[in-house]
């Protein structure tokens, strides 16, 4: 029971961002019709924003120490973050602490500028050609996405540490009556969590409540209709790439101190989360979280070492064979609708 | 018994019965109408007739055998072939491209990997096709992209190739839906010269009454899902139910 | 000739020629000039132009005859080399038994992954492609260890039991004939390189091509095409779509098995990376960039992206110094930087920046190119003309 508890904490993380990145992109397909493959690259993008700030509030004076010497007996060059200088001692190290969380506020601007700048200059152009066509140019700006970051912050991954208030674990077993030191579960993956579930629920209040929000939902319903009705739906569909694109960078924003980022993290969520969507259903909302969650926990599990015993490699392949079996057996997905992509 | 019995077929779709008692034979060598206003059920019954639908009761048979269940390619090779409302040609290739595969499914059935065939002469084929291409005043436009050509050539292209293959029975779905009134003419008339010129059964499905007065040997009127009359165009143009359903429709 | 149309022997023959030819035409340049850096004739690279060749040669049976864009081709290339690999390992270092081998498993996985994935289309098709091939690549590197040797990837030892070996050569032959033996031939400052390899491969992508011309003329090729074109139509007039596209799915497979297999005869080493995502990718890229649904451009594009990796990766700053020191100092560093973003390290931003400039503004590939200025030189009479296959 406790093992089936911590795997399922254990899955939640991971489904977390594969909802997240999922929910963005069934965003662009039911709306834009686009089946956008420089989504994972956004979600990269989001990551390197944590790291740009956090190498922002790092940048230091140097100044020199007569007191200290170091091993060779010069003078010792101390290193002192501006930000410490500007803000004072404790709040510059809180700020430096909290880089990670800060950096939403810049992600979310950049994100939305991204989004922006890659809809207007090059998605748009795409709505009406193939999708193989924009399955391609949208697989070629991911390489080149990738390439840029990989040019600016190198191949290694870069470590980017949570707060220290979070960086513990929480006992969760004690709290479910279990003994001490069973399920333990960081408390940052738990602070994913909650955040990608706030995240999610404030996109689907804002569809389901706003007015713009029913205008997009009767477009992913359909397209030509609305654009009958006289309403301008081009405007608010680069909106929506702009939101999706915030809530792919938020996600990779905070999924920095789970993984390290690296430059072609983006590339590896992208294929799972395509998965995620095609489970899902293609074009339903909820049907991407759903699947999101589901299969990252059935990713936890199909890593517990009693699994891989019985099943080798499961854990490698649990995620495709589960997508073959359910596009063979419910061909549009989990909650897919009726003739999305049926041609 | 014609060639095409269609026996106490209904279908209900939730609270909706679109279909009820349907009792209709087209018979060889003539020309049957099903015509009614929007809502009459005409398009439910033809899904019926091309195995998209399964009717909830009856039976629909075509020379002796049941169509239903069966799939779009089975149902042509009974020899069952059909005209969409839109035309429905392959657009990429070109008019006489098209032409040859129709004549090919005749041939080869199926599905034929033609790993021998292919290496000897499809001389037979292009001979045919040719012919049918003169038959239907195409010949000249035979190298070019299908998709490029006007509505109602592409409607003459899809007629040619449905009756390259020699169907025991044409099923014509509103053909002249949606079209200009030169398109129509056009249409009205290389279907007359069709019936003229070829035995042939057809069946036309159609909303408007007037298309199909010139053609039709018997015309079937539908209405609420149910057949109303079925005679001659004669005694149909006159029919008082006929006006009733008609009339009683806002248009 | 062999049963094609006039247009048809032509191009076959110039095809001939050329690739019978490429290792003059290849390297026009003096082995000692400056220039020499832009030759590509070297057996190594060939192989590779003429093998990638066959591998998108076969794709587009698939992608450019029904439109079904396949996004997990490059499993059948690593099982091509795995197969061959282990023909070595348990026969001999034969190539034949191994390229035969490699076609056959290449098929059979072909016609399990087709049979599932052609149950549905569009996207959901790329994705389970996709999604299979990503499922081999994992389980090579897990599960599959035994088989395929992991991260190290799959090679001969010498304590592997060789069963037909006898006294027969240490490296890969056939029937005696080494692959890796080249005869050199100098002239002038020039030269040249005739590799046994090179002109195995060359003449498989021939008979791969010539099977390619036969398969677009066919009447199976034509049904292939309407697949695209229109699949209702095709249904409603008595064919069944299913068989079609599986048998061009299992037949681009088997060229991909055979490209596979030929990779592993020139260089006796099998590894997962060869399925990787990103290699599926960069058949498509080929496919494109030629032209895709034309008989010529998948060779093409295979060999232009061979190429431009194999220049790009090889420039480096010192080399664009070189170039660039016309100019004056501070635009010459600026000049250099630019390029410099672009080749070595940073080849596969190239990669991805031709991605996005073909299917932006050339969507018909080299091919179409070609013909746009084939006609702005004809002028208009030109366009009348029948689109040409």
């Amino acid at each position: 029971m406790d093992a089936i508890i911590l795997q399922i904490l254990n899955g939640l993380d991971k489904g977390s961002a594969y909802a997240l990145i999922a929910l963005g992109l069934t965003l662009i397909f039911g709306t834009l019709g686009v089946v956008n493959f420089a989504h994972g690259a956004l979600f990269m993008i989001g990551a390197f924003c944590a790291v740009t700030l956090q190498r922002i509030l790092n940048i230091s004076y140097i100044t020199i120490d007569d007191t200290q010497k170091d091993f060779l007996g010069n003078p010792l060059k101390v290193e002192s973050p501006y930000v410490k200088a500007w803000f004072g001692e404790d709040f510059g190290a809180a700020l430096i602490d909290w880089s990670v969380p800060l950096a939403i506020i810049l992600s979310i601007p950049v994100m939305l500028l991204v989004g922006y700048i890659m809809e207007r200059g090059l998605i748009k152009h795409f709505y009406k050609r193939p999708h193989a066509d924009q399955i391609l140019v949208t697989f070629g700006l991911a390489i080149v996405l990738q390439e840029v970051v990989k040019y600016f912050y190198g191949a290694n991954p870069i470590q980017t540490p949570a707060p220290g208030a979070f960086t513990g674990s929480f006992d969760f077993g004690v709290l479910l009556g279990f003994d001490p030191n069973v399920i333990i579960y960081p408390y940052w993956r738990l602070v994913y969590f909650a955040f990608s579930a706030v995240i999610i629920a404030a996109v689907f209040a804002f569809l389901q409540f706003t007015t713009f929000g029913m205008v997009v939902r009767a477009g992913m319903a359909d397209r030509e209709t609305v654009g009958l009705l006289g309403i301008n739906i081009d405007k608010r569909f680069t909106a929506m790439f702009g939101l999706a694109a915030a809530v792919a960078g938020m996600a990779g924003v905070m999924y920095t101190p789970i993984l390290s980022p690296n430059y072609h993290m983006g590339m590896d969520f992208l294929v799972l989360s395509f998965v995620v969507v095609v489970v899902g259903g293609m074009g339903s909302l909820p049907g991407a979280v759903l699947s999101g969650f589901l299969l990252g926990i059935l990713q936890s599990f199909a890593s517990m070492n009693e699994i891989k015993a019985l099943l080798p490699g499961i854990d490698q392949v649990i995620i495709y064979l589960v997508a073959i079996i359910i596009l063979l057996t419910r061909p549009r997905g989990l909650m897919g609708r009726k003739g999305v992509m049926e041609d | 018994m014609g060639i095409l019995d269609i026996k106490d077929v209904g279908k209900r779709f939730g609270g909706l019965q679109a279909l009820s008692n349907v009792n209709l034979s087209v018979h060889e060598n003539t020309v049957h109408a099903i015509i009614g206003p929007n809502g009459a059920g005409k398009s439910t019954l033809l899904n019926c007739l091309i195995g998209k639908l399964i009717p909830d009761t009856g039976s629909v048979m075509f020379a002796g055998e049941s169509v239903l269940g069966r799939s779009a390619h089975e149902i042509n090779q009974m020899g069952i072939s059909r005209v969409f409302q839109t035309p429905e040609i392959f657009g990429d290739l070109t008019v006489m491209e098209n032409m040859m595969i129709p004549i090919f499914a005749k041939r080869d059935g199926a599905f034929e990997l033609a790993a021998i065939k292919s290496f000897m002469s499809q001389k037979d084929i292009v001979e045919k096709a040719e012919e049918m291409l003169v038959d239907m005043n195409m010949a000249d436009k035979r190298h070019m992209h299908a998709a490029a050509m006007s509505r109602g050539d592409k409607r003459r292209l899809e007629i040619g190739m449905c009756l390259s293959q020699e169907p025991r029975l044409l099923l014509l779905d509103e053909p002249t839906a949606g079209m200009a009134r030169a398109d129509t003419n056009n249409t009205i008339d290389l279907l007359k010269q069709i019936k003229a010129e070829r035995d042939i059964t057809i069946a036309i499905i159609e909303h408007d009454m007037h298309v199909v007065f010139s053609l039709a040997d018997r015309i079937t009127v539908l209405a609420q899902g149910t057949p109303l009359v079925e005679d001659t165009p004669e005694k149909i143009k006159g029919h008082p139910k006929v006006k009733e359903a008609y009339l009683g429709e806002a248009h | 000739m062999f049963g094609l149309e006039k247009q048809d022997s032509r191009l076959l023959i110039v095809v001939a020629i050329l690739t019978m030819c490429a290792p003059f035409i290849l390297n026009p340049f003096p082995a000692e000039s400056a220039l020499a850096q832009f030759n590509a004739g070297y057996p190594d690279l060939m192989q590779r132009f003429v093998i990638f060749g066959i591998f998108a040669i076969g794709f587009n049976i698939l992608f450019g005859l029904t439109g079904y864009l396949s996004f997990g081709h490059a499993a059948f290339l690593g099982i091509g080399s795995y197969s061959a690999v282990w023909m070595f390992k348990l026969l001999s270092y034969n190539v034949v038994p191994a390229l035969i081998l490699s076609v056959i498993t290449a098929g059979l996985f072909a016609v399990v992954i087709g049979y599932i994935s052609l149950r549905r289309s569009g996207i959901y098709f790329s994705i389970l492609t996709l999604a299979f091939a990503q499922m081999s690549y994992n389980m090579a590197y897990s599960v599959l260890t035994p088989l395929t040797n992991g991260e190290t990837g799959l090679q001969v030892y010498s304590n592997d039991p060789q069963y037909l070996k006898g006294d027969g050569p240490d490296v890969t032959h056939l029937f005696g004939f080494e692959m890796r033996a080249a005869s050199e031939l100098n002239i002038g400052g020039w030269t040249f390189d005739f590799s046994i390899g090179y002109y195995l491969s060359a003449l498989i992508m021939l008979a791969s091509f010539y099977l390619a011309i036969r398969i677009f003329r066919s009447p199976f090729g034509l049904m292939l095409r309407a697949i695209k074109a229109n699949q209702t139509r095709l249904n409603y007039t008595g064919i069944s779509t299913r068989p079609y596209t599986l048998a061009a799915f299992v037949i681009s497979g088997m060229y991909a098995g055979l490209a596979g297999g030929l990779l592993a005869c020139m260089d006796p080493l099998a590894g997962a990376e060869r399925m990787q995502w990103t290699a599926s990718g960069e058949v498509v890229l080929m496919t494109i960039l030629g032209g895709v649904g034309t008989l010529l451009g998948p060779i093409l594009g295979a060999g232009f992206i061979k190429y431009a990796e194999n220049i790009f990766s090889k420039i480096n700053e010192n080399v664009l110094h070189s170039w660039f020191s016309f100019l004056p100092d501070g635009l010459e560093s600026a000049v250099v930087w630019f390029f410099a973003r672009f080749v070595g390290e940073g080849w596969h931003m190239t990669l991805g920046l031709m991605f996005m400039l073909i299917v932006i503004f050339l969507p018909g590939g080299l091919i179409e190119g070609g013909q746009r200025i084939g006609r702005l030189f004809k002028g208009k009479s030109a366009s009348n003309n029948p689109p040409a296959e």
